[in-house]
């Protein structure tokens, strides 16, 4: 039982992550129609960002934690969400009316490109943190002396993340950029007779993307207190499955696939194999795939001729 | 880039500002992963400065953006004038090493800026007259338009020439043992594209792990050949089976998902076989896992191996011709079953596209649902499309085990894949002698500047995001025609002027 809550307590802090990468995919896929297969790189250039905004910060002496990291938040979410909109601007723009492998291919150009140029530039070796938030609460001990911890570090990531997700779920639901987000969605072309400027909503949809896998890419920083430049690959192609297995196009789907995949991950890794854990996610993927290819939460698709 | 368009009647303070605006979002792209450098210390990391080649690069970007912008407002003859000759001073300087440069990243930044530029001046000054200017809009403006041209001209010399030089390289002169290996890499690719072509060119299906069949091919022969002590010839044949089974086993649960599922599922599957592989599974040589597996025999020629010592009783290659010994011999003999290979792949494709079933892969293509309607059995086809894509994958994936004599499961990443897929797609969907090109461009390419090797992947993934910017439909967009009509060559075939006005 302590042993299972404390999986649950890990999963659910590594589901979250997922969780926001997936977001990326899911309102990408849901406007464009394409996988956006470098926003696994825009999370771990947000990683990236985090690492030299917390050494600068070092740096300038600025060392009150709930400050700093506040700070790094921000600064983490402009600059990565930059690289966000300008992956839109020079890899798919021009692509948005031809045919569909185009994107795709540009993606995954995007995607090695980004992997090479954070290589190039910051090494290729591993860049590891000391933790900035240590500590936590014990909940419980069990008779055989099992105790179940819960971080600060855990704490603090499922507060920020449903904080994000509580303000973006209200940016789509309430204000105008939302709904023009929404309209792009269900048809781009009425949208712009009506005009909505499509270009500067999808370009927001990128840059709103890109600052949630930043800021995966900081708690993940945070949690695991170590990144490299490969890191994006798995956690993308992982969070990409999250927003499959949700339904890719619904929000909320993302967010339950990616607490999902999360949960699925740790458990696997905590009663079967650690080596298998990968595999699980990609079965799970695949089997939800053929067994209900809308997603738990998407809607169906109808093909008409 | 329709901002380009107008430039023309765009006044120089404009173009100034919008050189300045995209000077400071690169400024502000460049500051925290050029601007700063992460260092490794003995117990932490530390953070160094490079403002200095941070502004450098900003400032060539915004020049150079100053620059596209006035040779798009039609003074493209004085810029060509002066940033051709220095891009080609610097290249003879590059070659040669007479002058030392300092920064090489960032001058050899500069002197692709200056490069584009220039390529793109000599574009804007072919097409001064508004008349060209039309012409070369519609065709994207790129000179690759003009070599379209060409190859759709004189397309049916070029195969044919191509093969002849594909089998006489091994002999002529410039052909060293490194030219001739980097040969065999091209046509494995090559051959892995023309497969590949198959599945997502004929029968329209993205399959974004096809690596794994080439991984099951890999290792089926390193099984047959070393724990059963098949040969070579005997060994590809039930290899290649292998991979084709393995496609119909992932394909059948799979091939009722559409387009992008579908491609997402054959990544995970792609990624699967890699991690079982990996992990390795309790069956003969596949547990080493990790580590590989080492000292696959080599293929011999009817039994002759390519030694210098060969075992008592065996007589070698060079002892039975008479030749003396020198590796050479075995790297073309490889090259020649690589080229028979792919040749086998080509001249199959080829003839299988004229069969019933050729033709309903690329009716399935087009429009699946009027397939249904007609009685074409979509499961049933696209399975043979797999399962024949997977083939060769297979062989070439045998022919690769043999050719490394060591594999591991790290050679068969999902950059394989993401590789071999674009070949594909570069090269022009369904086009044949696009695989061609896209394989020499994309992979001949690289190995050619090994000593910038630091910057090939980084070069490789620009190149990707490029051709697809200016080519979306490839390199060589350009689809067989299935019905020609008789008689004059000049007009246009039926299927294609029909299909012109589909689109």
């Amino acid at each position: 039982m302590e042993y299972f809550l404390q999986q649950l307590i890990n999963g659910l802090t590594l589901g979250a992550m997922f969780g926001l990468i997936a977001i990326g995919y899911t309102m990408v896929y849901g406007i464009l129609g394409m996988v956006n297969f470098a926003h696994g790189e825009i999370f771990m250039i947000g990683g990236f960002i985090s690492v030299i905004t917390f050494l600068i910060l070092g740096y300038l002496g600025l060392t009150w934690v709930p400050l700093a990291l506040l700070t790094m938040l921000l600064m983490t979410m402009l600059f990565t969400s930059l690289y966000g909109w300008a992956v839109e601007r020079i890899g798919y723009r021009a692509l948005r009316n031809s045919n569909r492998l185009a994107p795709l291919i540009s993606a995954i150009g995007m995607s090695i490109f980004l992997q090479n140029y954070v290589q190039l530039l910051q090494g290729a070796r591993n860049k590891a943190l000391k933790p900035i938030i240590s500590g936590g609460v014990e909940l419980m001990t069990s008779a055989s002396g099992f105790t179940v911890k819960l971080g600060y570090m855990q704490i603090v990531i499922v507060a920020v993340t449903t904080v994000l997700m509580a303000g973006f779920s209200l940016l789509i639901a309430r204000t105008s950029l939302g709904r023009q987000q929404r309209a792009c969605e269900q048809d781009m072309k009425m949208a712009r007779l009506l005009g909505v400027n499509v270009d500067r909503t999808i370009s927001l949809t990128f840059v709103m993307g890109a600052a949630l896998a930043a800021v995966a890419g900081l708690t993940w920083l945070m949690y695991y207190g170590i990144i490299d430049f490969y890191v994006g690959f798995l956690a993308g192609i992982k969070a990409f499955s999250a927003a499959v297995l949700g339904g890719i196009g619904s929000l909320p789907g993302a967010m339950l696939g990616g607490l999902l995949i999360g949960l699925i991950e740790v458990f696997y890794s905590a009663y079967f194999s650690t080596e298998y854990k990968d595999v699980a996610a990609f079965a799970i993927l695949v089997l939800v795939l053929i067994f209900r290819p809308t997603g738990l939460l998407g809607k169906p698709d109808i093909e008409k001729v | 880039m329709p901002p380009m368009q107008h430039a023309r009647d765009r006044s120089f303070s404009a173009m100034l500002k919008d050189a300045l605006l995209v000077g400071a979002i690169s400024a502000a792209l460049a500051l925290p992963l050029v601007g700063f450098k992460t260092v490794d210390r003995v117990s932490e990391i530390g953070l160094e400065t490079r403002f200095g080649e941070m502004f450098y690069a900003v400032a060539v970007i915004v020049v150079g953006r100053l620059l596209l912008s006035l040779t798009a407002a039609g003074r493209a003859r004085p810029i060509f004038l002066f940033t051709a000759p220095l891009s080609v001073l610097w290249l003879i300087n590059y070659m040669f090493g007479l002058v030392a440069v300092d920064w090489p990243e960032l001058a050899g930044l500069t002197w692709l800026a200056v490069t584009v530029i220039a390529i793109r001046a000599w574009i804007g000054m072919r097409q001064r007259t508004a008349a060209d200017a039309a012409v070369a809009r519609k065709d994207a403006g790129l000179p690759i338009a003009s070599v379209v041209t060409l190859f759709s001209r004189y397309g049916r010399f070029l195969g044919p020439a191509a093969a002849a030089f594909a089998i006489l390289m091994p002999f002529m002169p410039f052909a060293d043992q490194r030219t001739v290996d980097i040969g065999i890499l091209i046509l494995t690719y090559i051959m892995l594209g023309w497969g590949l072509n198959v599945v997502v060119g004929l029968a329209g299906l993205l399959d974004l792990g096809y690596v794994a069949f080439y991984a099951v091919g890999a290792y089926s022969y390193a099984l047959l050949s070393i724990q059963v002590g098949l040969n070579f010839w005997q060994a590809l044949p039930i290899a290649g089976a292998c991979a084709a089974t393995f496609g119909i086993l992932l394909g059948f649960p799979v091939l009722r998902l559409r387009g992008d599922y579908l491609a997402i599922v054959t990544l995970g599957f792609g990624e699967m076989i890699r991690l079982v592989l990996l992990n390795g599974p309790d069956f003969g040589l596949l547990k080493e896992g990790a580590k590989g597996i080492g000292n696959i025999p080599r293929p011999s020629f009817f039994g002759m191996p390519f030694t210098a010592a060969p075992p008592e009783g065996v007589v070698s290659f060079n002892q039975y011709f008479g030749l003396d010994f020198a590796p050479i011999q075995r790297v073309i003999y490889l090259y020649y079953i690589i080229l028979l290979l792919a040749f086998l792949t080509n001249w199959f494709t080829l003839r299988i596209r004229k069969l019933p079933i050729g033709r309903a892969w690329e009716a399935l293509r087009e429009d699946e649902i009027a397939c249904r309607a007609l009685g074409v059995n979509p499961r049933n086809t696209k399975l043979t499309a797999f399962a024949i894509g997977a083939m060769f994958a297979g062989f070439a994936g045998s022919f690769f085990a043999t050719r490394q004599g060591f594999i591991s499961p790290e050679s068969f990443n999902f950059m394989e894949s993401a590789v071999i897929l674009s070949i594909v797609v570069l090269g022009g969907m369904g086009s044949q002698v696009g695989v061609v090109l896209a394989a020499i461009v994309l992979i001949g390419g690289p190995e050619w500047f090994r000593d910038l090797a630091a910057f090939r992947m980084l070069a490789f993934g620009g190149l990707m995001v490029a051709v697809m910017v200016w080519r979306p439909q490839g390199l060589l967009a350009h689809r067989e025609p299935t019905i020609k009509l008789a008689g004059s060559g000049r007009t246009k075939p039926l299927a294609v002027s029909i299909r012109e006005k589909a689109t």
